[in-house]
C-alpha cells in the first residue's frame, strides 16, 4: 500500500503526522508547527481542489498546496 | 529623561499581533524608512518606557522587525532579522527583544522564542491573543511559563492595551539588569557541531554558540560580512562536513522536543478545540467553490466603484484647487521664465501627483481592511491554483489588485511573496494592470470615438469599452506571466503555505495608518520622479535649438496679425513648441511611430507621458494650443475632433488612431516611477530594462496591428 499523506485526506478526516518525505519542505512545515505526532484535520478544499486548508494540532488553520501536503506522511 | 539611544526590537510570528503591539507602544510617534543597506521597510518609533513602580520615564526606540516563523529566513524581508540580531555593531541592534507570541498557538510561537533566546540577547515574552486562546478553551499559566523559560513572561492584550504597563515594567527590569544571567541554550549542538562552533567563535571573536552557528548557516545573508569572511566559512563547512538541511531539520525537531513538555505544563486545555463559530460559518461561504468566487467578484466591484466613483469627488476638488493655485501664483509673480517654471513646471507637477491621492488612499484603505479582517488570506487560497497556472502565486493577488490604483505601491507589496521567481514575475506583469493614471487618457480617447449609446438599455457603450481596456490589461498581465514563466528558470521551489487567521474586526486606526503610509510613499517615492521629469519636460518644451523658436513665434505672429489676441497667443505657443527640443524630438521619432498612425505631435505627448501617463492630456492641450484651463477635457476633445490630417485632409483622430493609442497605453510601460521602483526592488537595472523592452514591444506591435487592421 502506498504511503498515506495529508493530500489523501477527505474533508473532515483526521490523521497523525508520521514523517516528511521532502527535506527542504520538512523544515518549513516544522516551523509552521507540523510536528511528527501532531494531529491534522482537513478543513477546507479550495475550488479546483487545490490548495487545501488543514487544522494543525487543533491550533490553527494552515493552507498549503497539494504537493506540499503530499510531503506530510500520516498514519 | 531623554533617549539614551536604547533600541528595543519587536519580534514575532506573522498574525501574532506584533504590529498591533507596536502601534500600542508607540502611538503615532512612528516612522517608516528602510533598514540601512537593504530595501526592507523598517518601522520604528519612540517608546515611552514607563513602568508602574518607578517615576522614571525613558524614551527608547522600538524597532519592528519583519514577522517570521523562525530566524531562518523564507523571504527577502525576513533576512533582515538575523542581519541585525547577529551583528552587535548594527545601528538597530537591540538591548532587549520583545517576543510577541500568540497564546492560542503557543507551541509553534515558542520555536521562534527559543531561537531568539539562544542568541543571547535579553528577551521578554509577551503573551498576546489570550482571549482567542480562552475561546478555544485554553488557559495559559504565565508564571509557570516564566519559570521554565527563565525569562519574564507578560500577559497582554495588544488590541485593548491591557498588560502594557506590566510589559513596560518587565522591559525596564531586564534593561537595568546589572548581571546577565547565565544563558541556557534550548538547542545543544552535537560533538561535531561543537568543534565547528569553537572554530567559528575563535576566528570571528564571538562569545555565543548559536550566533556562531548562524554564521555557518546564514553568512550569505549577512551584509556585515566581507567576501573573504564568507569564503572562510564555506571552507569550515567543508572541513566539518556540515549538512545545513539536515542540521536545520534536526535542530527544529530538537527544539520542539524541549518546547512540548513546557507547553503541556503551562497550557491547560479543556474539551475540544475548534476554530471560533464565525470563522467556521464564514469559511463555509468564502471558501466555497461557487459562492467564494461570487463574493470575491463582488468585493472587486466594490473596490472599483470606490476608486472610480467615490474618489472622483475629492479628485475634482484637488483639480480645481490646483488650477486656481496656478492661476493665482501666475497673477502675483512677475511675468517671466521663473513664473513659468514655478507654475507650468513645478506646480503643474505637484498637481499631477496629488490628484492621485484619493484613489491610492481609498484602494489601500480597502486592501488594509481586507487584510486586517483575514479575508485576504482566503482570497489567496481560492486564487492560488488559477494564479499558479500563469506562473504566479496566490499572494500575487494583492499586488495585481493594487496595481489598479498605482503600480508603485503595488510592486512594493510583492515582498511578501517568498519565492523569488514568482515575486519577479509578479513585479514584471503588475504594470499591465491599468492604473489610475491611464484613466484620463482612456477617458478622452474613448469620448472621441465611442458613441455614448446605451447597450441593452442600461449599459453605456463608453463604459463597456473602458471595462474592456481594463480586462485587456488583466489578460495581458496573465498571459505575459505565463510566457515569462516559460522563459525564466525556476531556481527554487515555489511555496504557498499560508497561515489562515481567524476573522477579526479591522482595527480602524491601523487601516488609517496604512492609508497614510501608502499615500506618503507614493508622494515621496513616485512624486520626486514625476516632479523632476515635469521640470525637465518644461525645459525641453520651453527651449529650442538656436533661435528657431523665436523665429517661428515671430512668423506665427505675423500670419495671425488680423486675428484676436487669444488666437495669436495660442498660435505662438504652438509654433514655439513645434520648434523646441521636445518638438524636435517628436519630429525625430515620427518615422518610428508613423506605422501606428501617430504624427510628431502625438510623439511629443508620448515622450512627455513617459514621465507619467497623466501628463498626456495636459501635453495634448499645450500642443494644440488650447488657451485657458488646460485640464478641461472637453476643450481638448473639441480641438482633437477638429484636427485635420495634413495628408488625407480628413480628421486626424480617426477611430484607427484612437484605438491604436488606447491599446498602446494599455500595454506600454510609460512610467518612470515604476521603472525606479522595479530598479529598487530587484537591485539592478537588468529587470527594469527587460520589463521596459518587453512592454514596449508588446505595446508597439499591438498598436501597429490595431491601426493597420482598422485603417
Amino acid at each position: 500500500m502506498p504511503v498515506k499523506t495529508v493530500s489523501h485526506l477527505k474533508k473532515g478526516e483526521k490523521g497523525i503526522i508520521k514523517s516528511f518525505s521532502d527535506k527542504v519542505m520538512s523544515l518549513k512545515l516544522l516551523e509552521m508547527g507540523c510536528l511528527p505526532g501532531c494531529e491534522v484535520r482537513l478543513d477546507a478544499i479550495a475550488p479546483f481542489g487545490d490548495p487545501i486548508c488543514i487544522n494543525v494540532g487543533g491550533n490553527y488553520c494552515l493552507s498549503l498546496r497539494l504537493n506540499e501536503a503530499s510531503a506530510i506522511v500520516i498514519e | 529623561m531623554k533617549s539614551e539611544n536604547i533600541k528595543i526590537a519587536l519580534v514575532g510570528n506573522p498574525n501574532a499581533g506584533k504590529s498591533t503591539l507596536f502601534n500600542a507602544l508607540t502611538g503615532l510617534r512612528q516612522k517608516t524608512g528602510n533598514f540601512p543597506g537593504v530595501t526592507v521597510e523598517k518601522k520604528s518609533g519612540t517608546y515611552n518606557l514607563k513602568g508602574s513602580g518607578n517615576q522614571l520615564i525613558r524614551e527608547v526606540t522600538l524597532v519592528d522587525l519583519p514577522g517570521t516563523y523562525s530566524i531562518y529566513p523564507k523571504s527577502k524581508d525576513e533576512t533582515v532579522v538575523m542581519d541585525i540580531l547577529a551583528n552587535p555593531k548594527h545601528p538597530d541592534f537591540p538591548s532587549v527583544i520583545i517576543v510577541v507570541a500568540d497564546a492560542s498557538n503557543l507551541q509553534r510561537n515558542l520555536l521562534l522564542f527559543t531561537e531568539i533566546n539562544d542568541l543571547g540577547i535579553p528577551a521578554v515574552l509577551a503573551l498576546n491573543m489570550l482571549d482567542v486562546a480562552s475561546s478555544m478553551n485554553l488557559t495559559v499559566n504565565a508564571v509557570q511559563l516564566a519559570m521554565q523559560l527563565k525569562v519574564p513572561v507578560v500577559r497582554i492584550n495588544a488590541r485593548t492595551g491591557e498588560g502594557i504597563v506590566n510589559l513596560n515594567d518587565a522591559v525596564s527590569q531586564v534593561l537595568d539588569q546589572k548581571f546577565k544571567p547565565a544563558l541556557t541554550y534550548f538547542y545543544e549542538p552535537t560533538e561535531n557541531e561543537g568543534k565547528l562552533i569553537e572554530e567559528v567563535k575563535s576566528y570571528y571573536h564571538l562569545d555565543n554558540d548559536y550566533v556562531a552557528l548562524q554564521y555557518v548557516c546564514q553568512h550569505d545573508n549577512f551584509s556585515f560580512l566581507e567576501q573573504p569572511a564568507r569564503v572562510k566559512l564555506d571552507g569550515l563547512i567543508e572541513k566539518y562536513g556540515f549538512d545545513e538541511n539536515h542540521f536545520l531539520a534536526t535542530e527544529t525537531i530538537a527544539r520542539y522536543e524541549k518546547i512540548k513538555p513546557i507547553v503541556s505544563k503551562a497550557v491547560k486545555s479543556e474539551g475540544g478545540i475548534e476554530p471560533p463559530y464565525w470563522t467556521r460559518k464564514l469559511d463555509a461561504i468564502l471558501l466555497h467553490p461557487f459562492w467564494g468566487y461570487v463574493t470575491f467578484i463582488f468585493v472587486l466591484l466594490v473596490i472599483f466603484q470606490a476608486i472610480f466613483a467615490w474618489a472622483s469627488y475629492p479628485m475634482d476638488l484637488i483639480d480645481a484647487g490646483t488650477a486656481a493655485t496656478i492661476e493665482w501664483v501666475k497673477g502675483i509673480l512677475p511675468e517671466g521664465v521663473l513664473n513659468d517654471l514655478i507654475t507650468d513646471g513645478i506646480l503643474a507637477g505637484i498637481g499631477g501627483i496629488i490628484i492621485f491621492i484619493p484613489q491610492i488612499a481609498i484602494l489601500f484603505g480597502l486592501v488594509a481592511i481586507l487584510e486586517e479582517s483575514g479575508y485576504m488570506a482566503r482570497v489567496m487560497v481560492i486564487m492560488d491554483k488559477l494564479m499558479r497556472k500563469f506562473g504566479l502565486n496566490g499572494r500575487s493577488v494583492v499586488p495585481l489588485i493594487s496595481g489598479v490604483a498605482c503600480a508603485v505601491p503595488a510592486i512594493m507589496t510583492t515582498r511578501s511573496i517568498s519565492s523569488r521567481y514568482e515575486r519577479l514575475i509578479t513585479i514584471l506583469v503588475t504594470p499591465l494592470m491599468s492604473c489610475s493614471a491611464r484613466l484620463p487618457i482612456f477617458a478622452i480617447l474613448i469620448a472621441l470615438v465611442v458613441p455614448s449609446t446605451k447597450v441593452f438599455g442600461i449599459l453605456n457603450m463608453q463604459g463597456l469599452v473602458l471595462l474592456g481596456l481594463y480586462f485587456l490589461g488583466l489578460v495581458g498581465a496573465l498571459l505575459s506571466a505565463w510566457l515569462l514563466s516559460l522563459f525564466l528558470k525556476r531556481t527554487e521551489p515555489s511555496y504557498f503555505m499560508l497561515e489562515v487567521p481567524t476573522y477579526k474586526l479591522p482595527r480602524w486606526g491601523h487601516v488609517g495608518f496604512t492609508m497614510y503610509e501608502s499615500v506618503k510613499s507614493f508622494v515621496f517615492e513616485a512624486g520626486k520622479i514625476i516632479m523632476a521629469i515635469s521640470i525637465i519636460l518644461w525645459v525641453l518644451a520651453s527651449y529650442g535649438p538656436g533661435d528657431k523658436m523665436e523665429a517661428a513665434a515671430a512668423q506665427a505672429q505675423q500670419q495671425m496679425a488680423q486675428k484676436p489676441q487669444e488666437q495669436i497667443d495660442a498660435a505662438i505657443a504652438s509654433a514655439r513648441l513645434e520648434n523646441s527640443y521636445a518638438g524636435s524630438f517628436g519630429r525625430f521619432i515620427e518615422p518610428a511611430i508613423r506605422p501606428l498612425g501617430y504624427d510628431w505631435k502625438i510623439g511629443i505627448a508620448l515622450l512627455a507621458s513617459f514621465a507619467a501617463r497623466e501628463v498626456f492630456v495636459g501635453t495634448m492641450a499645450t500642443i494644440y494650443s488650447i488657451s485657458g484651463d488646460t485640464e478641461d477635457v472637453l476643450t481638448v476633445k473639441q480641438r482633437l475632433i477638429q484636427e485635420k490630417n495634413p495628408e488625407t485632409g480628413g480628421p486626424m483622430y480617426t477611430p484607427a488612431v484612437c484605438y491604436s493609442l488606447l491599446i498602446f497605453y494599455v500595454f506600454a510601460m510609460m512610467c518612470m516611477s515604476t521603472i525606479a521602483v522595479v530598479y529598487r526592488e530587484t537591485h539592478g537595472w537588468k529587470w527594469p530594462m527587460i520589463q521596459l523592452a518587453y512592454l514596449t514591444v508588446l505595446a508597439y506591435v499591438s498598436a501597429f496591428a490595431v491601426y493597420q487592421l482598422m485603417s
